[in-house]
């Protein structure tokens, strides 16, 4: 039998790795500070009409922890008065939550750039059937999973019917000009592994899922991004249950790539939660990972210069960030 | 005990503590075989699940099974692959008959 992995950061649900991420960038002269922050990155809330097997979040239909329209009104200040060039909304399904379309006009009146992570299914939910033109009326970018252009292997990882659902809300999507070259109306779409594996080069199975897209189910789109299962939450719980932790962990941790640290999302992104706490990432948010100390904790008391330049903080998963191509919440780091 | 141990996988390299320099050799021409030329590492892939299979070597299976899916390709398409591995297997003993019916032919009247 193998030599059991030593055991780093076990607790609060931390996959195991052979060594520590901090240890990792040390040894190639490394060290993780955070830029000016460019994206604020809103988690609305884990209420999901979806409950995806590789959800870092934990989201599913019966959870109930959802921002108050309190939290929401604190954030657009945030925006109006740090003008924050991008906000991205996600969850959960942001769409549920009531003050959703409040964060998306205001942001957008602010003058953000505005991103919805989007399920495409949560728009066959009830009232829901006008997003296609709700986000082309406030010129949204659209981020939706869709794990792979096959039936099996979307539904295995999203759930049965998936699959069919999420095609018809390309088509809608497509049919207000989302996905379409000169539209300018973007819809960029989401790979993830349906399993313990990294994703593949993004320029290649890019090619794949528009050749397949178009040629089988006649939906286009812009971009595809390959994002890496992280190993916390609901995939961390199948990696244990399937016996793949130590595995997948030292795959992560071999092809740790240097190169792509000073592209990873958290040295230019701020993360809100549902509460408006503030955290580096939102892998790190559904840790519940703080901060560095002496920070300001919530987003109301949040002050770009006391931002600028904290140090990020890290555990275990962050080697899902930093393994082949990189990986970030815009697909790999480092393009091809 | 069985002969063979999937974390012997990970101790490939142990094999280089005696005449590393041909291991480092070795190496060097193994990961130059995987990169993108005028085959795509997913073609090659394919290729090294397909010989995998051909020469019935568990590591490589379960390797190649990895690289195979990291690469993008499906369970379809490996498939597909495996079966042209088992065809050549097949055909490559099928026609081997043909010294048989020599072997057969040289002592019959």
């Amino acid at each position: 039998m193998g030599q059991s992995l030593p055991v780093i950061n076990a607790e609060n649900g931390e996959a195991r790795a052979p060594v520590g991420f901090d240890e990792k960038l040390a040894a190639h002269g490394l060290a993780l500070r955070a830029g000016a922050v460019e994206t604020l990155q809103v988690n609305v809330g884990k209420l999901c009409n979806q409950a995806c097997k590789h959800c870092h979040v934990d989201a599913g239909p019966k959870r109930t922890e959802i921002m108050s329209p309190e939290t929401a009104e604190q954030i657009v200040a945030a925006v109006r008065r740090f003008h924050f060039p991008i906000v991205d909304i996600t969850g959960g399904a942001p769409e549920l939550n009531p003050s959703f379309r409040y964060l998306v006009k205001e942001s957008r009146a602010a003058g953000a750039h505005v991103i919805v992570r989007h399920n495409l299914t949560v728009m066959f939910e009830p009232e829901q059937a006008d997003l296609p033109d709700f986000f082309r009326e406030h010129r949204v970018e659209v981020v939706s999973s869709l794990p792979y252009f096959l039936e099996q292997q979307t539904d295995a990882q999203r759930g049965h019917g998936v699959f069919v659902k999420s095609l018809e809300a390309m088509r809608r999507l497509n049919g207000v000009g989302y996905g379409l070259t000169q539209s300018g109306l973007v819809l960029n779409l989401v790979y993830n592994p349906t399993g313990a594996f990294l994703p593949p080069a993004e320029g290649s199975i890019e090619a794949d899922f528009k050749r397949e897209l178009a040629a089988r189910y006649g939906v286009s789109f812009n971009r595809l991004y390959t994002i890496t299962n992280m190993p916390i939450r609901r995939f961390l719980d199948y990696l244990r249950r399937t016996g793949n932790e130590e595995r997948y962990m030292r795959k992560l941790v071999e092809a740790f790539n240097p190169q792509a640290v000073e592209g990873l999302m958290c040295r230019n992104l701020l993360s809100v939660d549902w509460t408006g706490r503030l955290y580096d990432c939102d892998f790190n948010q559904m840790l519940d990972l703080p901060i560095a100390a002496g920070l300001p904790r919530t987003i109301s008391a949040y002050d770009p210069v006391k931002f600028s330049a904290r140090p990020i903080s890290t555990a275990a998963h962050c080697f899902g960030c930093t393994a082949g191509a990189g990986s970030s919440c815009g697909g790999s780091v480092m393009k091809n | 005990m069985a002969y063979y141990e999937e974390d012997d996988l990970n101790r490939f390299g142990e094999i280089g503590k005696h005449r590393p320099d041909l291991f480092e050799k070795f190496m060097a021409w193994y990961q130059a075989c995987q990169e993108d030329g005028a085959l795509s590492r997913r073609e090659k892939a394919l290729i090294g699940l397909a010989v995998a299979h051909a020469l019935q070597c568990p590591y490589c299976i379960d390797a190649y099974s990895q690289s195979c899916l990291e690469s993008g390709s499906n369970l379809e398409q490996m498939t597909e692959a495996i079966h042209m591995a088992s065809a050549l297997r097949g055909g490559a003993c099928l026609i081997h008959g043909l010294q048989a019916h020599n072997a057969v032919n040289k002592v019959s009247m």
